[in-house]
């Protein structure tokens, strides 16, 4: 094939890609989408394979690894893991991007002549993102799979990751540096090991001296880059880079946990799509440019509306953590009248009720009640007539968009789901709000106090609801770390239980009413 | 070689196609979104595959693009599986 036909069927699959995440704009056409951007990526690999002379043999062995791994991967993961599984692939892109960009240096210094400015420096761009997305993702993919810093005891898999993959890093660089020979570069690239694979075995969150840290691995990260754009020829420069954006990538996600996950998973997501766009200027390929921008794109959109949703900077976000200040309320003070009930109590109000609201957060996930929720809807809906929606935060659970794919998954029409600023329009008209594993995303504090943590941030107003039945198995804070006076209004009934359990008997109690 | 300022004008002008696309992607579809736009960065096994193929390319580099084709390929397959499995279920009742 010519390159000409080889660059019009990219042209083709550009376009596939572009309709593939026009059609996710409606539930109805997106299935459609993902058949065209699938039909897309086919056209413009078989183009790539038809146009020249290969050798075959790792061509058709990483195509064979890669997709027996990734179609079992697809097929077996459960919906509940699918923040881990998006996070491990947001990894693998940003890693292959970083050993197209390494291999395509060691073949630029390999045939005559400098490779040109624009080469080296889209090869640097390249290793940095590619490496910061690659140890960020697996930060993230351990912290979601919860065996990255945690203080508990860990399952065998769960340890076997966790020190395999510590080992394997400290172990390969080293076998690296041991074959090649000890210089300030090979030196510094264990360094950058050591730290890496040490810090992947601490078990807490907080780092001494992080942001100084943080700023002191960014300004070494240029100046590895520098070291690339003057010594190209210099395979040990490269890695060095990759090393130190890797210490970067981790000390990024490291101290990012619980709620902020699904900003930290949407950056990542934009990462792994700008590192194929740079690795696109590496090897002059129009296809690696547009469709890595267009990843980017959509990750930077996803970024801005989860730290939207938060009313917190990105910089926020990635620099500090929540927690309580000094203004913030005593709990036991807060939550001096609150008022338990019983499945039987609910039951009665929900018979009588004409509009119910659900609120899903992280707790439902966690208890994988998302069918014994729909199962409860569903018979309030037949035996009482009312009206059920779910009413779902942007943030709520690790990932943008976590809560409807889990109800999706439970068989909930999707126009069910309703978003934030829809339900809040109305919600003083909704007779009974249940609450099942959110805190922060309720917190009325947001709105009435500006010295709190979360002052400002959009929430679901459910404290203005007729009543409001909160689904938790104690009174313990939420992410943000402070006490929810939501729990003690007149109005809320507070039902201590797991989130499955409670709506077991839920279930029960509605049938025997 | 292709103009630099060429690659760019492409690379800034998809940028703007991408958010113009995905502003209009409705908060129920960010999970899929997500997955099927990491499915498209697997777009990287193209680069992998034309340096893995490539008899010129020392052989160090040629086993770099090989484990590129692997990671890119699950990114690919793996990517627009799960997204078709998670679309299947989004239905209206």
């Amino acid at each position: 094939m010519s390159q000409q036909a080889v660059n019009f069927c990219y042209l083709i699959a550009a376009v596939l890609f572009i309709l593939d995440l026009k059609w996710m704009s409606h539930p109805r056409t997106a299935v459609r989408g993902n058949r065209a951007g699938a039909l897309g990526m086919l056209i413009a690999i078989v183009a790539t394979l038809l146009s020249g002379q290969f050798e075959w043999g790792y061509i058709a062995g990483g195509i064979a690894i890669g997709g027996a791994i990734g179609a079992l991967a697809a097929l077996r993961v459960k919906m509940t893991s699918m923040p881990e599984l998006v996070g491990l692939f947001n990894g693998f892109g940003g890693a292959a991007s970083v050993l197209v960009a390494g291999a395509a240096l060691i073949m630029a210094s390999s045939s005559l002549g400098e490779p040109s400015d624009r080469m080296k420096i889209a090869t640097v761009l390249s290793a940095l993102i590619g490496s910061v997305t690659f140890f960020g993702s697996y930060v993230a993919f351990g912290k979601l799979s919860e065996f990255l810093a945690v203080k508990w005891k860990l399952y065998p898999w769960q340890k076997a990751i966790k020190f395999g993959f510590s080992g394997l890093v400290i172990a390969s660089v080293l076998a690296y540096v041991v074959s090649t020979g000890f210089d300030a570069y090979t030196i510094g690239m264990l360094v950058c090991a050591v730290v890496i694979g040490g810090i992947l075995l601490l078990k807490k969150e907080a780092i001494p001296g992080g942001t100084a840290l943080k700023m002191a691995v960014v300004v070494g990260s240029l100046a590895a880059g520098y070291l690339v754009v003057q010594n190209p020829d210099d395979p040990h420069a490269f890695w060095l880079l990759v090393m130190v954006a890797g210490v970067l990538g981790v000390l990024l996600t490291w101290s990012i946990g619980g709620a902020d996950m699904p900003v930290v998973i949407a950056l990542l997501n934009s990462y792994s799509g700008l590192a194929a766009a740079a690795t696109g200027f590496v090897i002059d390929n129009n296809m690696l440019i547009i469709a890595g921008s267009l990843v980017g794109a959509s990750g930077i959109i996803l970024t801005s509306i989860m730290c939207k949703a938060m009313n917190r900077s990105l910089l926020n976000v990635m620099f500090s953590r929540l927690g309580p200040t000094a203004d913030t309320p005593d709990a036991d003070e807060v939550y001096k009248n609150v008022k338990s009930t019983s499945a039987d109590e609910v039951a009665m109000m929900l018979e009588t009720a004409q509009r119910v609201s659900i609120v899903p957060g992280y707790g439902m996930a966690v208890a994988q009640a998302q069918h014994a929720v729909r199962d409860l809807a569903n018979l309030v809906e037949e035996k009482f007539g009312a009206e059920v929606e779910y009413a779902i935060h942007p943030v709520a659970g690790r990932m943008p968009g976590h809560m409807n794919v889990l109800l999706a998954e439970a068989d909930v029409s999707y126009d069910k789901l309703k978003e934030m600023d829809e339900v809040n329009g109305t919600i003083e008209t909704c007779d009974v709000v249940i609450v099942v594993g959110a805190n922060d995303v309720v917190n009325p504090v947001a709105r009435t106090d500006p010295s709190s943590p979360i002052a400002g941030m959009p929430i679901i107003d459910v404290d203005k609801a007729r009543t409001v039945v909160v689904i938790k198995r104690s009174l313990s804070p939420g992410f943000a770390g402070i006490p929810n006076p939501l729990f003690a209004n007149d109005n809320t009934l507070m039902f201590f239980s797991d989130a499955k359990k409670a709506f077991q008997e839920l279930n029960t109690a509605v049938k025997e009413t | 070689m292709t103009d630099l300022i060429t690659l760019l004008t492409v690379f800034v002008l998809a940028i703007f196609v991408g958010f113009e696309v995905i502003t209009k992607v409705p908060p129920t579809l960010h999970t899929p979104l997500m997955s099927g736009s990491n499915a498209i960065s697997g777009i990287t096994v193209i680069g992998a595959l034309l340096l893995a193929g490539n008899a010129d390319v020392p052989e160090l580099g040629r086993v770099l693009a090989f484990v590129a084709v692997i990671f890119a390929t699950i990114n690919v397959v793996g990517g627009f599986l799960v997204t078709g499995r998670m679309l299947n279920m989004f239905k209206r009742k």
